[in-house]
């Protein structure tokens, strides 16, 4: 298979698209589950952004090697891609959870469940599957799961900010709760529509 | 041929991660002693942190190392301490219960605002406005935010008619909710107690009749005919040794300010 060269400008597309544009949490809607599930407090919030991080990188190397290496000179690629994807994503997160538990075990049970969810996170297996779809090389694939996981933070971690005022903040009863916490997710989903219809001239 | 392929594939990808994992299982293995597990089964699970561990975990990992004591568990009372010390083989001595109070009697209708509060709903907002007293005029008394109700983790902590109400049949004696309180209104005392005063003010008794109608104005009276002579006052405010108390109920009865809250029924205090 053959890749257009990288240039820088590819690169900061990628990444810029990643961040912003297609923000993995406001513009494709991937990954909302760990989003609403640990956003409200900041320190797990950052946490988990920097697990998703190194998973996302991870996940994004690995398998664009498996999938250029392996299964496309096979000629399995088609059905082959999704299946072997998770396996390499469960497998790093068993890895990630090992080693936080071992290394920072305060950090290991502030996560509590949603370490292991983050095998079923679609945002890491969207990433992956779009690599492939976007026909990116290893560079680019690198920098778009990396981007990707930024991205994450930079919604969780506004999104926690957000939440933790909320705590004081005085709303009608009825949205006590995850209501609110919904209602402030769909207006920052807005606020980043802003960014969508940006391109950037490669 | 396509499918042995995709098999084979797939199954020596499994292998290959499979003995990743299982070298990564040896390298990063945490030692967990058989102990820590057994003590943290038999901890009341609240993560109350009323033991000075963070959380139940932390708790149970330090007594498997013999650095904290059996019956330090609060909300687990006796039964997790004997537990507690069956497996660390050791006589388990049960500490004594303890539950919070709030040392404020000033409800609705019954003290002066000095202004209209319409800020953040938090007592710690509040405190930072007006010279630190939120509306009040009371330098000491209870904001009524509910702070400490929603720290606590038992829902033992409600505000009723404007002040802090402990619920003594569900509060663990954690004190969560006195590391909350901007005013330091929540104090430790036996659930056994039968009375204490409501009030933590240390204003003249003139200066608190204009405000409250409840606050403690240091008279004396309690103190004179305290049987146990177990009441002390310092800056016109009278607190109870509650070691000394032989719940008599006594001093409820004389306080003319009605401040010295009491569990002791009137008939029975006057048998005694």
């Amino acid at each position: 298979m053959s890749y257009e060269p990288v240039t820088f400008s590819s690169i900061v597309a990628i990444s810029l698209a990643a961040i912003l544009t297609n923000n993995f949490i406001f513009s494709q809607f991937l990954g909302i589950c760990p989003f609403l599930g640990v956003s409200n407090k900041m320190s797990t919030a950052t946490g988990m952004s920097v697990a998703v991080i190194f998973v996302m990188t991870m996940a994004s190397a690995i398998c664009w090697v498996i999938n250029d290496l392996l299964l496309i000179p096979a000629g399995v690629a088609g059905f082959m891609q999704t299946v072997a994807y998770i396996l390499v994503i469960a497998v790093l997160v068993q890895f990630v959870e090992m080693f936080l538990k071992k290394a920072i075990p305060a950090l290991y049970s502030a996560m509590g469940i949603f370490l292991p969810l983050i095998t079923t996170n679609c945002a890491v297996l969207g990433v992956v599957l779009l690599n492939t779809q976007n026909n990116y090389n290893f560079l680019e694939s690198l920098v778009d799961g990396f981007t990707g996981g930024l991205g994450f933070t930079v919604a969780i971690v506004l999104f926690a900010s957000v939440r933790e005022r909320l705590q004081f903040a005085d709303y009608p009863k009825a949205f006590e709760g995850f209501a609110i916490c919904l209602v402030s997710a769909a207006l920052f989903a807005l606020a980043f529509m802003g960014f969508s219809g940006m391109k950037i001239p490669v | 041929m396509t499918i042995v392929l995709a098999i084979l594939i797939l199954g020596a990808l499994g292998l290959l991660f499979g003995i990743l994992l299982a070298i990564a299982n040896k390298v990063f293995y945490v030692e967990k002693d058989p102990k820590e597990e057994a003590v943290r089964a038999v901890l009341a699970g609240a993560n109350c942190g009323a033991c000075g561990y963070p959380g139940c975990d932390g708790y149970a990992a330090a007594v498997a190392k013999g650095e904290a004591p059996v019956n330090a568990c609060v909300p687990g009372g006796a039964k997790a301490a004997s537990a507690i010390g069956e497996i660390m083989g050791v006589a388990a001595e049960a500490g004594e219960a303890s539950v919070a109070f709030v040392r404020c009697s000033g409800t609705c209708g019954h003290t002066k605002k000095k202004f209209e509060y319409e800020g953040l709903n938090s007592c710690l907002a509040a405190t930072r406005l007006g010279g630190g007293n939120g509306a009040n005029i009371c330098p000491a008394g209870c904001l009524g935010f509910g702070d400490c109700a929603a720290a606590c983790p038992f829902d033992a902590m409600h505000v009723v008619d404007g002040i802090a109400k402990v619920d003594t049949s569900k509060c663990v004696g954690c004190m969560k909710c006195a590391e909350t309180c901007p005013k330091k209104l929540i104090t430790k005392v036996p659930a056994s107690y039968t009375n204490a005063v409501g009030c933590n003010s240390t204003d003249k008794g003139a200066a608190i009749t204009k405000y409250c109608d409840f606050g403690c104005i240091g008279c004396m009276k309690c103190k004179k005919e305290c049987p146990a002579d177990a009441i002390t006052i310092t800056n016109f405010l009278a607190v109870i040794d509650q070691s000394k108390c032989t719940h008599c109920g006594h001093c409820a009865e004389v306080c003319p300010r009605h401040v010295i809250h009491t569990t002791v029924e009137k008939s029975e205090a006057a048998a005694s």
